[in-house]
């Protein structure tokens, strides 16, 4: 049975060929298997055309010139936030903020919101899942404003303790911000509850959708939350790009983060006044290019759609959580229902190194990710110093999982 | 179970250090000690040793992490061992150089060391491989009781 007939309605082989650099080899000649999605994916040719495009044909800053090329580029830079506005659900596209990444979107909203909007005694509830860009900064606006930061704490399988959330976000609450799937165990969150308790204490919400934007229909206006922070380098997107989406009458309430070009209505020797949404967020030269790709990639997974991706994702967990559990040296982390993970399996092998794991898979062609995924409270919490995690998106196969199995039982020989 | 990419990194004399250390243990009278970590990648060595006078009589270590910080940290022990103090500060920069120029050091006590020349080749083993050896520094040095990191 090929790929093409066994997983849900996606034709693999096809969306293989628009992305070039799964051809290549590394190694002693060993086809790439690339299995590292959580940390960034890769980029179709529909994608890399836009960015060489933008630069042969119309190259020029934007919102300033009269001249052709410069409402060229405005009009594609604007029309690439429509598109992702769009593919996010959001209401308005003025509500969508370009930055550079997810880690940005958060910095700016703990630092532009919570500057304009916290004050001593107030609290601010995020988890013990959460990637080091969603501990940080609050930890970072919390001594600057004597705030509390509280953790939702995690349960033995990697989920959230749902119960403890209700005890924790309280009266004094005023932000939750949370993953909606955790980078390092890929477990979903429930977001619905969670936003559910935070609106009864009236918290905003932020919701950090760096693993779920790539892989899972997102619906910010559905969602109920406030903010929703996303990158376009885990989208099929290129780095260096990154949306914060966020309620109009929210960001009214904020102070801009940096300042400087393009964010003003008028400026003189004393003082300044702030342009609208979302240019009251945008200052500099933005990432021009990269805002045009990312409108890009996110056309380019509506044409495929997010929920065949889900369910080829499913289907791809499903099989490797099988194949895996066949290795008797190996303990996978996070849960078992696939409803309940994204496509993303984070394991040990027993007295094995994750380091040593990468490296032999690497010589094996296959890129995983060894570390602590940037969420050492999850290590800490796991008892481990680090982990193995392969993750997977919409071009992956059976037959790579295969080869990830049979590289793992040879790991185990190598190093037991 | 072969395979020629990883066999110049994993050497057999790797391995054997990897999976039986030597000198693996808490020296309880040391004079001397050092932590050392890289947090990123989660290798961890603890060393203990004691000086008598300006000779290192005894060196233990313990630690956790992947087989090139653990073996690399054995194989500096057993270098180490009955050493002056300044022929052990020659050994860590001998490796240094071996790290950064790829060539075999040809120091004295280096046989099994040069072992790891392999890791050379791959720049982000580089830290894991030095981990003992920052480490011992930092016992030798005045700082001592300061936690180094090779990241």
């Amino acid at each position: 049975m090929t790929d093409k007939e066994h997983l849900t309605g996606l034709n693999i082989e096809q969306i293989r060929r628009d992305f070039p650099v799964l051809k290549r080899t590394v190694g002693n000649d060993k086809p790439l298997v690339y299995l590292d999605n959580a940390a960034t994916s890769q980029t179709p040719v529909q994608v890399i055309a836009e960015i060489t495009r933008f630069y042969r044909d119309h190259n020029a800053n934007i919102h300033r010139g009269v001249h052709t090329l410069s409402v060229e580029s405005t009009d594609l830079y604007e029309g690439a936030r429509n598109t992702i506005a769009e593919f996010l659900g959001a209401p308005s596209a003025s509500e969508c903020i370009f930055t550079r990444n997810t880690t940005e979107s958060i910095n700016l909203v703990a630092s532009a919101w919570g500057k304009s909007n916290l004050q001593e005694g107030d609290e601010i509830v995020i988890s013990e899942i959460e990637h080091h860009s969603n501990i940080v900064p609050w930890q970072i606006i919390r001594d600057e404003l004597n705030v509390s930061l509280r953790f939702i704490p995690m349960l033995a399988d990697g989920s959230l303790d749902v119960d403890a959330a209700a005890e924790i976000i309280g009266p004094r609450t005023k932000l939750v911000a949370i993953t909606a799937m955790a980078n390092s165990l890929g477990n979903i969150t429930p977001l619905a509850d969670i936003i559910e308790m935070a609106k009864k204490h009236d918290a905003l919400v932020l919701v950090d959708g760096a693993q779920s934007a790539p892989h899972m229909q997102t619906d910010v206006a559905a969602l109920g939350a406030d903010f929703f922070a996303c990158s376009a380098h885990k989208m099929l997107g290129p780095t260096g790009i990154g949306l914060l989406w966020a309620k109009a009458e929210v960001l009214d309430t904020m102070q801009p983060f940096m300042t400087g070009g393009d964010m003003i209505s008028t400026v003189t020797m004393s003082q300044s006044t702030w342009a609208e949404i979302p240019a009251k967020f945008e200052a500099g030269t933005p990432n021009i290019e990269g805002a045009i790709a990312f409108g890009a990639a996110c056309n380019y997974l509506d044409n495929i759609g997010m929920t065949s991706i889900r369910n080829h994702e499913k289907e791809l967990t499903g099989l490797a959580l099988d194949k895996l559990n066949s290795i008797e040296e190996i303990t996978i982390f996070g849960p078992s229902d696939v409803e309940k993970r994204g496509g993303v399996i984070s394991f040990a092998l027993q007295g094995i190194h994750p380091h040593d794991i990468g490296q032999f898979l690497d010589s094996e062609g296959i890129a995983i990710r060894a570390g602590h995924h940037c969420a050492q409270p999850v290590m800490s919490a796991l008892n481990v110093p680090a982990t193995a995690r392969a993750s997977f998106y919409l071009y992956n196969t059976e037959a790579e999982i295969d080869h990830l199995t049979d590289t793992l039982n040879q790991v185990v020989k190598y190093f037991g | 179970m072969s395979n020629d990419l990883l066999d110049d990194l994993y050497r057999e004399l790797i391995l054997d250090h990897y999976k039986q250390p030597r000198n693996n243990v808490t020296l309880p009278a040391a004079n001397c000690a050092a932590d050392g970590s890289n947090p990123l990648c989660g290798d961890q060595i603890q060393i203990t040793l004691t000086l008598t006078g300006e000779k290192v009589e005894q060196i233990g270590f313990t630690g956790s992490g992947c087989a090139i910080s653990q073996a690399s940290a054995s194989m500096m022990t057993e270098f180490v061992q009955g050493q002056s103090v300044i022929d052990a500060l020659d050994g860590i920069a001998a490796f240094q150089t071996m790290m950064t120029t790829s060539a075999p050091t040809n120091a004295v006590g280096f046989d099994d060391i040069d072992a790891l020349i392999g890791v050379s080749k791959f720049p982000a083993r580089v830290k894991c491989a030095s981990l003992g050896w920052k480490t011992l520094e930092q016992a030798l040095s005045t700082n001592n009781g300061v936690e180094v990191t090779t990241e």
